[in-house]
């Protein structure tokens, strides 16, 4: 008890004397610490120096190397894709040759579509012109597979993409809000639109927004396609009419894609917000309970850095997870969508295809596919080690 | 003089959803400048819901509900949000247990000190990295310039408490709370941080909180102490004066329940009862012969270690982590497959069966495991009674009826109340899991029993209860033991011999008593000398002198 009054007294200059306790710390505070600014800093510098040389080279080979395991899934997909399409009942040459066709000439067709050969060596062929870039032709529209898909994909992938933007808009806020207000009424709204996401299906939810704001009000143009026949579609340089308008200048076509985008993407981000914003709740919430914002709040943060600066940016990770996640189910699930909307995207066009056997463009859209899906994962997962440093080590 | 920190009549509730509970009521303390004050209680004792209180970080639904904390004659539970922002950290700076959870896991750590001392205007955007390293490096950082660019996660839970060290005393507060600081660091690392702590608040003139489990621990570094017990204070006194003479029953059991040398098991407990006959060792049992581990990245974790375990004897296997001791216990389990050496159980080397195929083995009942988390080890889906059972279902051919006979025998043996066996690991205390494990163990008669840490997350009281029943225990059953622990105060009380292991190889075998009185390698030494000064010594030796003035 004696010492604390001595104690009482250093303790009020530390707190006036701003840096100088550092210094009352070792023997002979002047010499050793400048023998250790001098010597130390130097050579500290370096080793951090040399670190994050050496993290970023570890980056790039776990990206190669990621990129090279996927080559074993594009494998197996092509193998699975051509099986499948051939033990799918229906006969491409029937259906080609008409319903008036005799055996004969069906005979010719399936001869001439190469399927008289031994499955064995259809795919051979098949591997063959996919290795020459070819992935054959429709025999339902004539046209080859990667013409129409290079048409088409961009306007799916527009659709979905401007679902997610939009559904990430609003359902990462709300589920933010929805953790931080714990039971308040943001909370109840929260799991009122995941609840509601969920259980609407899309087509239904698509065509209830046609009726009020095309049928009713009148806003929204007829649900017809990417763009009203008013317009012409812009140069291609994206494929996604509304970037090109914008490329081109074309504000007019731009504001007709975007009303004719509105309604069926919204249509998709309802569908998309409700697993986004229950995992940004979630996430949220665990958070916040965590030790380390209990670490920012005893340190003195303030509220908004503490939910910004610190839960925030952790509860992102999950999110950025289910992202991924809902971005590649959302490519292969907006048929749906683009059937109440006449939307031309790649799921309308293989199920047409998938409808009558046209093994060449059901192939071509599950490679398609699957390529986008490996993409997709490499990307989410080169996100993911930016923004986690512990998903960096051991690469 | 006024009081740097006056608590009086503190009561804190919580609204739960079996209406509101009351975590801590009447409590009051003060606190002067420059003096430490330990608050000591076991879990569930309300002493970090008081600090939280005072801090006012209480969790959710948690809040102060009666009486008055002032800090420097500011009144804490009146001030605003705001003015409380710039208290904490800046006046009041608080370090926790689980010291790697507490930093922002994707922050780098010079960062997370910087956001603090830009907070409190200690720094600028421009000059915070440069006073971040400066404040790792007054909590004796070595390389701090490269760590202040590492993320928690590669840096060891030693270094990590250092660095929520820097970030509390980063702004130089004048009182510092430490919340379980050491909880779960080895001993030498403890005394490193419990050392680096008590000569930072020292040569500060900071006054501080120390909020411990250990008496030992509070004992050694604390001016005063406080001991709570269900969320109130029962006792108050210097530190000299709670060891020589504790004036509330409860702490007198504490005391007593606290491994220390000199006691013997039977002196941890509350009412006596008489030694348990050590078994006579018979023939060897178990014999280890230069057992090594090199993992598949090159990490030589078991450098060719021998031992003989006898029938009957308790071997105590003693070390920091990260010594191997848990990787050799693995491998005498038969869960991990050694690179070399050999494993004789009873003469034949089950070290050959690899151990994959080694719970279909007739030897797999020989040898069991009490494990370290009571919790985590219990499937939170199984009773009490299930989880029992379980060895019974998959290593005897027992029927239905004889087994549930043997489990309440079992449960009995190891004082489980029967009508427990029905709930759930949840609705169970931490002494009844305990209690659980060793049952399910016992289930299928082994000759060996491999103790991993049995006790370390149990409080000291229940800590001497579950150390006294695996003594009467191996008495009644004639069992060896395996005991793998980091604490040879512990491993005395139940160990023949003991084992001291460091870099994956023994440094020091011997008799326990022979090994802890007159330890050979100077590294059992260390680690003797790393345990806090215990209470039964800290009675008889000046307190300050022998704890503090430790180089």
């Amino acid at each position: 008890m004696a010492e604390s009054g001595g104690h009482g007294v250093g303790g009020a200059a530390g707190v006036m004397g701003g840096s100088a306790p550092y210094a009352r710390r070792g023997p002979s505070p002047t010499a050793l610490g400048r023998w250790l600014k001098g010597e130390r800093l130097g050579e500290d510098a370096a080793i951090a120096l040399a670190a994050g040389r050496a993290a970023a080279r570890a980056r790039a080979r776990m990206i190669g190397r990621r990129v090279l395991l996927s080559l074993p899934a594009l494998v197996g997909v092509v193998i699975v894709s051509f099986v499948l399409t051939r033990a799918l009942p229906g006969d491409p040459a029937a259906y080609f040759a008409g319903p008036a066709a005799d055996a004969q000439s069906i005979a010719e067709i399936r001869a001439q579509l190469g399927l008289d050969r031994s499955l064995p060596e259809q795919f051979l062929v098949y591997v063959g012109d996919l290795l020459g870039g070819d992935l054959g032709q429709s025999i339902s529209t004539g046209q080859p597979v990667l013409e129409e898909l290079a048409r088409r994909l961009p306007a799916s992938l527009e659709l979905t993409l401007s679902a997610l933007i939009l559904s990430t808009l609003v359902a990462v806020p709300l589920g933010v809000a929805a953790a931080a207000r714990q039971g308040t009424w943001v909370d109840h709204a929260c799991r009122a639109v995941v609840t509601a996401g969920v259980s609407l299906p899309t087509f239904f939810t698509g065509i209830a927004l046609v009726y009020v704001f095309y049928y009713v009000l009148g806003w929204a143009p007829a649900p017809l396609g990417r763009l009203d026949l008013l317009y012409f579609p812009p140069e291609p340089v994206t494929g996604f009419y509304t970037v090109d308008a914008v490329l081109a200048g074309e504000l007019e076509t731009l504001r007709g894609a975007l009303a004719q985008l509105a309604l069926p993407a919204v249509t998709l981000a309802l569908f998309t917000m409700a697993p986004l914003a229950r995992m940004a709740r979630a996430a949220m919430l665990e958070a916040l309970g965590s030790d380390y914002v209990r670490t920012a709040r005893a340190a003195g943060l303030s509220p908004t850095r503490v939910l910004y600066g610190v839960a925030f940016s952790n509860a992102m990770l999950p999110v950025v997870t289910t992202l991924g996640m809902v971005f590649s189910f959302t490519l292969g699930a907006n048929v749906l969508v683009e059937k109440v909307f006449a939307w031309p995207g790649v799921g309308s066009y293989a199920v047409e295809a998938l409808v009558v056997s046209d093994y060449a463009a059901v192939q071509g859209f599950v490679l398609a596919m699957a390529v986008l899906f490996v993409a997709l994962n490499l990307l989410i997962d080169v996100i993911y080690t930016l923004i986690d440093p512990r998903t960096r080590q051991g690469a | 003089m006024t009081a740097l920190l006056d608590v009086s009549d503190l009561r804190v509730e919580f609204a739960t959803r079996h209406g509101v509970v009351s975590a801590v009521q009447d409590v009051s303390f003060t606190l002067e400048k420059g003096e430490t004050l330990g608050v000591v209680g076991e879990s569930g004792s309300g002493k970090s819901v008081t600090s939280y209180a005072v801090m006012r970080i209480l969790d959710r639904g948690g809040r102060i509900a009666e009486g008055r904390v002032s800090y420097a004659g500011v009144d804490l539970r009146a001030a605003s949000e705001r003015e409380m922002g710039a208290i904490r950290g800046r006046e009041i700076g608080m370090i926790f247990q689980n010291p790697r959870a507490a930093l922002n896991p994707i922050r780098k750590v010079g960062r997370q000190i910087g956001d603090v001392l830009i907070r409190h205007a200690r720094a600028t955007r421009q000059t915070a990295h440069d006073r971040a390293v400066e404040a790792l490096r007054a909590v004796e950082i070595r390389n701090p310039e490269a760590r202040a660019h590492a993320y928690p996660f590669e840096l060891s839970g030693g270094m990590c408490q250092r660095v929520v060290i820097a970030l509390a005393l980063a702004c130089d507060p004048r009182l510092l709370i430490a919340d379980e600081p050491t909880t779960g660091l080895d001993v030498t690392t403890q005394k490193a941080v419990m050392d680096l702590i008590a000569g930072l608040t020292r040569a500060r003139g900071m006054s501080a909180i120390l909020i411990t489990h250990d008496l030992g621990l509070a004992a050694a570094y604390c001016d005063r102490i406080a001991v709570m017990k269900d969320g109130q204070v029962v006792e108050t006194a210097p530190s000299a004066q709670v060891f020589a003479r504790p004036a509330h029953a409860y702490t007198a059991k504490l005391m007593r329940a606290t491994a220390r040398p000199g006691a013997r098991l039977r002196d941890l407990l509350e009412t006596p009862k008489p030694e348990a006959p050590r078994p006579a060792p018979g023939a060897a049992l178990l014999v280890v012969e230069s057992l090594a581990k090199t993992f598949a990245d090159g990490v030589r974790a078991v450098k060719g270690v021998s031992f003989t375990i006898r029938e009957g004897e308790s071997l105590g296997l003693v070390g920091e982590s990260g010594c191997g001791k848990s990787t050799t216990s693995s491998m005498v389990m038969r869960l991990l497959d050694p690179s070399s050496g050999r494993i004789l159980l009873g003469g034949e080397d089950i070290g050959t069966v690899p151990a994959a195929h080694f719970p279909r083995d007739r030897r797999r009942g020989a040898i069991q495991m009490v494990f370290q988390d009571a919790t985590d080890s219990l499937n939170p889906r199984f009773t009490a009674r299930r989880a029992i059972a379980d060895p019974l279902m998959r290593l005897t051919a027992l029927g239905g009826r004889e087994r549930a006979a043997k489990v309440e025998a079992l449960a009995e043996q190891v004082g489980l109340p029967l009508h427990l066996l029905d709930r759930f690991p949840h609705q169970l205390s931490g002494g009844q899991k305990a209690r659980v494990g060793i049952a399910r163990a016992l289930a299928t008669s082994p000759k060996l029993l491999i103790l991993d840490e049995p006790t370390a997350a149990l409080d000291v009281s229940i800590q001497a209860v579950v150390l006294n029943l695996l003594a009467d225990l191996r008495a009644e059953l004639g069992m060896s033991y395996l005991f793998v622990s980091h604490d040879l105060h512990v491993v005395r009380l139940l160990c023949d011999r003991v084992m001291v292991m460091r870099g994956g190889e023994i440094v020091e075998e011997g008799d326990a008593e022979t090994v802890m009185e007159r330890p050979a390698h100077p590294y059992t030494r260390s680690l003797l000398d790393a345990a806090p000064v215990p209470p039964a010594l800290a009675a008889e030796t000046p307190l300050m002198e022998t704890a503090r003035c430790a180089p």
